[in-house]
Formats: structure tokens, sequence, C-alpha cells
């Protein structure tokens, strides 16, 4: 063997725990859910266990609660990153002014971000008690509500009121990714703009803006498929309920697979769910590919 | 007013008090939470209930050790986060060395399917993952958990770890090789002592996030081996009205990784946008 050839094969044998253990704990089970989709599979009944083709892809589409689940994802995603997008970008503006106490602000700021998904649901749950919450205290003090709101449990407002939580938790990723691009733009640009007689607004139009454009498109796709998987939150502070009212399509996959133990419809429910985000991970991966040394 | 004070007013109005108004708002949460289960029991749905704990007590936590069996849920959830640091970064390391070092056929594929993994939906894997682990007995152990963690700690620590190494100058390995090291013994003896606070900061990162994981700790164990956030997700169905033992159980468990994320924030970040903003 020549040295050359061993050189040759060294990426590959760094490589290769990595890419082993990826295909045992992801790549495999992955099949399997592909495989399990195809079959009537229900864990307590293991003998009527039968290969059905595409049936429970045929059943999803005639299912109203997928298409409900769907269309509240799409929601929950519309609500949950503009608004996440819009406080994110104020408090990077904020932070890369000179002031102080900025680095201190900076690391308070990302405590959200930090903390476990059911310390969340746990927090948030109890400030919107249907008794004796803050939110419901603060607010017929101040006159604006009459009497306490129940909002976990009304349908009309539970799914609001976790959108709630879940911009308070994912506006410090925003914040710190723009902070990243902002401090990218380079000083000059502005200076000269100020030479010209540019005001502060048309300064964030014409330089501020364009300079953050790859940051903003970046940040806003990983925070999509970010939010469109994330379920922990909805199942900690309400389990999808009431009824239906806060099902997303990955808490649907997973509260009708676990409550009714039908891995075959919960399986195809799953790897729905997964060819509809690949679309928009595709989208994100040619953007980064092409960036890529 | 002259031009000095105008000047303060200015950032008074447009840096510093906004600024206060969202670390509020990020703290206001956390720092009721604290406030709850600072107060004592009775008072909590008191018709002349406060804002302040008067008095201050701290009889929910003493309950809460006592009572519950909080401590061997944090073992365990210690037990699961180191096991998935040690994994994660076993196998990570070697990975992104490979990936920074090397221009090699199928890297640039092998690198975004990292990425990819990244983006994976937990619903799509937990429900084979159950299904296997059922066979292999490995449902409710700690090793079941560390393996279904290292399906996010192994692609994201080996792209933290590309950012962190691509830092490195090539010329220091190099240097070694020419000396006579080996590919591997140049990355152990040379690269990693440079790279250890980033590595760190990596295993931290890993540790934060199987410690505050709930979805794969709930389905795939739960009994024997019940972690933290299992264990707070059951109190609050058994505790349905102590929300001072439950507060306290969220302050006691969110305490240990918000001290290490504050720890680490600044290395954590660079890796993490560094990728971002070139891209």
């Amino acid at each position: 063997m020549s040295a050359h050839s061993d050189v040759r094969r060294t990426p590959y044998i760094l490589l290769s725990p990595a890419i082993l253990a990826m295909l045992v704990v992801v790549f495999y089970p992955m099949l399997e859910a592909v495989i399990t989709s195809l079959h009537r599979s229900i864990l307590w009944r293991p003998k009527d266990v039968a290969f059905i083709g595409l049936d429970n892809y045929f059943a999803i589409f005639h299912d109203q609660v997928f298409w409900e689940s769907l269309g509240r994802t799409a929601l929950w995603i519309g609500i949950t990153i503009p608004l996440q997008l819009l406080l994110g970008f104020v408090t990077a503006l904020l932070l890369n002014q000179k002031f102080w106490w900025r680095p201190v602000a900076r690391s308070l700021i990302l405590i959200p971000w930090a903390l476990p998904s059911v310390v969340i649901g746990l927090m948030w749950s109890w400030i919107y008690h249907p008794q004796v919450g803050v939110l419901n205290d603060l607010l017929m003090r101040v006159g604006m509500l009459q009497s306490a709101m129940p909002w976990l449990a009304d349908p009309h407002s539970a799914l609001y009121a976790i959108i709630a939580a879940l911009v308070w938790q994912g506006f410090p990723f925003f914040a710190i990714m723009i902070l990243a691009g902002l401090q990218t733009i380079p000083g000059n640009l502005y200076e000269a703009a100020s030479i010209d007689g540019a005001t502060a607004w048309q300064k964030f139009i014409e330089i501020t803006l364009p300079g953050l454009k790859s940051v903003l498109v970046t940040a806003v796709m990983l925070r999509i498929i970010w939010v469109a998987n994330s379920m922990d939150v909805i199942y900690v502070m309400t389990g999808g309920g009431p009824g239906y009212a806060t099902h997303t399509l990955p808490l649907y996959a997973f509260k009708r697979t676990y409550s009714s133990m039908d891995f075959g419809y919960g399986s195809a429910l799953a790897v729905t769910f997964s060819m509809v985000l690949l679309v928009l991970i595709m989208v994100y991966l040619r953007r980064v590919g092409k960036d890529m040394k | 007013m002259t031009p000095r004070q105008t000047k303060m007013l200015r950032s008074l109005l447009f840096v510093h008090v906004p600024m206060i108004l969202i670390v509020l708002f990020a703290l206001a949460p956390y720092l009721w939470m604290l406030l709850t289960s600072l107060k004592d029991e009775s008072t909590l749905f008191a018709a002349g209930r406060t804002i302040l704990p008067n008095p201050v007590t701290l009889q929910n936590y003493v309950r809460l050790f006592a009572k519950t069996g909080f401590v061997s849920n944090l073992g365990h959830s210690f037990i699961v986060a180191c096991g998935a640091v040690l994994l994660g970064l076993s196998v990570s390391i070697t990975a992104a060395y490979s990936f920074s070092r090397y221009r090699f056929t199928g890297r640039r594929p092998l690198m975004l399917l990292f990425l990819l993994i990244n983006m994976f939906p937990v619903v799509l894997l937990i429900i084979p993952l159950f299904i296997i682990m059922r066979h292999l007995n490995l449902l409710d152990t700690h090793l079941g958990l560390i393996l279904a963690h290292s399906t996010f700690a192994i692609p994201f620590a080996t792209w933290m770890m590309i950012s962190y190494f691509d830092v490195v100058p090539k010329s220091l390995d190099e240097a070694a090789q020419v000396d006579g090291c080996t590919a591997i013994s140049a990355m152990v003896r040379v690269v990693l002592p440079v790279m250890i606070p980033g590595i760190i900061a990596t295993g931290i990162y890993i540790f934060i996030t199987s410690w505050n994981e709930y979805l794969y700790a709930s389905v795939l164990a739960g009994q024997a081996v019940r972690v933290l956030t299992v264990a707070i997700q059951t109190l609050i169905g058994e505790y349905e009205i102590a929300w001072g033992l439950l507060t306290a159980a969220g302050v006691i468990g969110a305490l240990p990784v918000t001290i290490l994320f504050l720890f680490v924030q600044r290395r954590l970040i660079s890796g993490m946008t560094q990728g971002a903003v070139k891209g």
C-alpha cells in the first residue's frame, strides 16, 4: 500500500465513527418509519401486522384532523416567525449601540433560549392560570379584562397563548443572528451616507437591510424549520387541546401514534409531515451549499 | 437643555429604556416562577395575594427534595446528559477534523447530510426508535436515551466543531506532520490542545440540549429512568394545585443549564453564527 492511498483514505477513516453512528440511530430508524407506514401495525395487535401499500397515506388524504393540523401549522409558523423576527430585530439594533451594560444585556436576553421546554411550559401555564394567573390579575387591574380568562382552556385563545410563549422563547435567536450580521456591515458605509445627508431611516433602508439580507434569509429559514418541528412546548402546555385546538402536524402524528398505539398510521403522518418540511429544508440547503467552501 | 443633556436624554429614551423593557420581558417569566417558589403555598390562592413573597420561605424546596424523588431525577438527567456529551464529542471530533482539514470526494454532500440530520423532525425518529429499542430491550435505560440524544448531538457537535477547527491555522498540523506525526497524532497532540475551549463549549451545548430534552425522554424512558423534564411534567399532573412545589422544581431544573449557558454563551454564539453569517 502506498503512502499516497493511505492519505486519501484518512478523511474517510476519521469520518467513519460518526457516519456509522448516524446510520444506526438516524437512517436505519428512518427507513423503519417508512416501512412501518406501509403496514397496518398496531402495537397491541402484533399478529395483525400486514403490508397494505399506500392505504395509510390514502387515509391521511381523507383525514379531517390532518388538514386542520396542517392549516394550524401554517398559522403557527406564519404568526410566530414574524413576531420573533420583529422583536429580535429591535433587540439586535439596541444591542448594536454602545452602552455600558451591553454585555450583561446580551447575556440576559439569551436566557429564554437555554431553558428546558418543560419549564417554559410550566411557567407560562402558571402565568396563564385561569384563577390566580398573574396575566389575568394584571389585565383586570388595569381594566382590560372584566373577568378572569381561561387562556389555555378556551379553544379560541389557546393557540395564541402558546404562540406568545414561543415568541418569547425564540426571539433571542433572531437577536443574536441579526446582531452578528449587523457587526459585519462596514461602519464607513454609514459615515459616507451621513456626509451625503442621509436620514437615519434612509440609512436603515439603504444600508442596514441590504447588508442583512443573507443573514435574515438564513435565520428565517432555520427558524421556520425549527418552529415547524417543535411540539414539546405545546405538548406540555395543552397536550394539543382543548379538543384539537392546538394540534400542529407533528403533534398530531405523535399523539395519534401513542394514544391508539397505531404505529402504521402514525408513521405515515410523520413521513408526510417530513415531506412537507423537506421542501423547505431543500431550499435552505441550496443556499448553504452555494456558499460552502 | 445643553447639547450634552439632549444627548443623554436621547440615549435614555432610545437605548436604555427599551433595552430594559426587553430584558425584563426576557426575564419576567423566570423571575415570576422564582418569586412564586419562595411563597408560602397557602398564600398563592388567597384573595389578597401579593407580588413579592411575604414571608419568604424555602418550604417548597424542602418539600420538593423530601417528598418527591427529585434528587434521583436530577441524577438520571446528569447521567444521560454526560453520556450524550461523551458519545457526541468522541465521534464528532474526528468527523469535524476530517471535514475541516481534508478535501475529498463526497465531502460536500456528506457535510450537507449532517446539516440535514439536524433538521429531521423528532416525530419521524421517535416512532421507529421506540419500536427498535423495544426489540433490543433498551427502553427505559440510560443507554437507550443516550443513543436517542446522539441523533441531535452528533450532527450538531460536528457542525460546531468544524467552525472551531477552521479557525485553527492549517499550518499548525502541517508543521507537525512534517516533523513526522501521522495525521491522527497531529490532530491529538497539536490541534486538540488549542481547541479545548471550543470542545468544552460544544460539550456544554450537548449537555444543555440533552438535559432539556423532553419528548424522547418521555417516550423511550420514564419509569426506571425518569429524567428531570419527565419528572416535572409528571409533577404537573400529580400536584396540579401545588404551584409552590411545581415552580420550585422548575427553578431547580432550569438552574444548572442557565448557569452553564451564561458561562459559555460567548463562544457558543460565535461558533453558531459564523456559518450563518457567512452563508
